[in-house]
């Protein structure tokens, strides 16, 4: 099975890698990139933990293949944080105690981003439909909800 | 496994018809890959068809209608003002498929292909009297969508034959389209049964009327009977009851767990009377 040489921008970052056609983008960012924060959880676009965006939008990087990210702009929850710390997101998950065993995180922190830039303003309903794409069997979501909430208000520079 | 990426879909054409083995074509791939890690579909050549120019355009055609991509996701169609206030019943169809990631590939091209009775975007392209341009090897054909559909899972396309664009004809003054399904949750779930209905209005009398119906049968159909119930009245209790018996009489649903024949038949009905009447406010200008 001949490899295919793949070119793309993750996080910013110019990368290559050799990838088999039959492979998801997921299996080459953890897998030959080393990037494993994207997790595994269905592998059928079900769960939403490996959640990253592409050209920004938002998708299930196990229901793209790791050839079609081609010329293509992918980013990851690696890219998340910046050298200032952590983004608000990450940081009001953490104080809202918005997880538990972390496997979700991830994904949901992805998707959280990608929802607040599309809507920096969402009701708590905007946040629970715009989420039910990432499953999450720990918090029973509030905590991820308030957290997403409170750090859509902090962006928007309000008090929560 | 070969993975192809032709730049026209004469050669996407072309490498189907040569292609000795299994083949899949790839546009958002929501289903090809979920169908391909579960070992249901190996194929030995899969067409990317995203590099072909064109393919993630919604534009207007000379005739005043749309031509939408083969790779249209979704959530650009969703974003897409004007052709969500011509044909809103079209789009809400497709928004009701999955997530906002699933939105972020899914196609109205792929889940026309993949043949599910089920296929939430479906019956709104039928009741519009949508068709598909095909490319195959004899050239280019184009087909009413409610024609694609052979059985679940199963198209009428011809080996060597790809859709390459979908087109929604004119909408026209005084018309309107809406699509309901009915889940057992609020979202995120396959319809246990679908209803799409479109109509023109003379006044405040229904002068033109398709309705089509998914998941209460083998493909999803157009039902004249139900069309004919409504088409010269106001839409009133009496054509409401009507339109409710003839979309009952057209189902020959599935008996499992998500929902009996009783109940399936029974909400076939429930929901062609709330899409039917959905249609006629967004014709008198609704635009909820």
């Amino acid at each position: 099975m001949s490899k295919i040489h793949v070119t793309t921008t993750v996080n910013g970052d110019p990368v290559e890698f050799l990838a088999d056609p039959r492979e998801t983008l997921l299996d080459c960012l953890r897998d030959h990139l080393g990037l494993t924060g994207s997790k595994e959880g269905c592998g059928t676009g079900d769960c939403g933990a490996c959640s990253v965006t592409l050209d920004d939008r938002l998708v299930c990087s196990c229901l793209v293949l790791g050839v079609e990210a081609e010329g293509r702009r992918v980013d990851t929850i690696e890219g998340m944080a910046d050298a200032d710390g952590l983004h608000p997101l990450q940081r009001k998950f953490i104080e809202h105690a918005a997880l538990q065993c972390g496997f979700c995180t991830p994904g949901l922190l992805v998707a959280a981003k990608a929802l607040l830039v599309q809507n920096p303003d969402p009701t708590e309903e905007e946040v629970r439909y715009g989420l039910a794409g990432n499953l999450c069997r720990c918090t029973g979501y509030d905590k991820i909800v308030r957290a997403v909430m409170d750090a859509a208000a902090e962006m928007r520079q309000e008090a929560a | 496994m070969r993975y192809h990426t032709p730049s026209s879909f004469e050669d996407a054409a072309r490498l189907a018809a040569q292609a000795q083995g299994l083949t899949r074509f790839l546009a958002g791939g929501t289903d090809v890959l979920v169908q391909m890690r579960a070992g249901m579909v190996q194929p030995d050549d899969l067409i990317d068809l995203k590099k072909i120019p064109g393919v993630g355009d919604i534009t207007r055609t000379d005739e005043g209608g749309w031509r939408i991509g083969v790779a249209v996701p979704g959530a650009a169609l969703s974003a897409h003002d004007a052709l969500r206030a011509e044909w809103p019943g079209v789009v809400e169809g497709m928004d009701l498929v999955g997530s906002v990631q699933i939105q972020g590939r899914a196609t109205l091209t792929g889940n026309l292909c993949n043949g599910s009775p089920a296929a939430d975007s479906v019956p709104g392209l039928v009741a519009a009297g949508a068709t598909v341009e095909i490319t195959g090897p004899e050239g280019t054909r184009t087909a009413p969508v409610a024609e694609i559909p052979a059985g679940p899972g199963k198209t009428s396309l011809q080996a060597g034959e790809v859709i390459s664009a979908i087109l929604l004809p004119p909408r026209g003054a005084h018309g309107g389209d809406a699509y309901l399904r009915f889940i057992p949750r609020t979202e995120m779930d396959i319809a246990v049964v679908g209803c799409a209905v479109n109509l023109r209005l003379s006044g405040d009398t229904v002068a033109e009327a398709q309705v089509a119906l998914g998941a209460v049968a083998p493909v999803i159909r157009l039902v004249p009977e139900a069309a004919e119930a409504i088409i010269g009245t106001t839409l009133d209790e009496a054509a409401l009851q009507a339109l409710d018996a003839a979309a009952r009489a057209a189902c020959s649903p599935i008996d499992d767990k998500r929902g009996t024949v009783a109940f399936r038949t029974e909400v076939a009905g429930v929901l062609a009377r709330r899409a039917a009447l959905i249609a006629y406010g967004r014709a008198k200008g609704d635009t909820a």
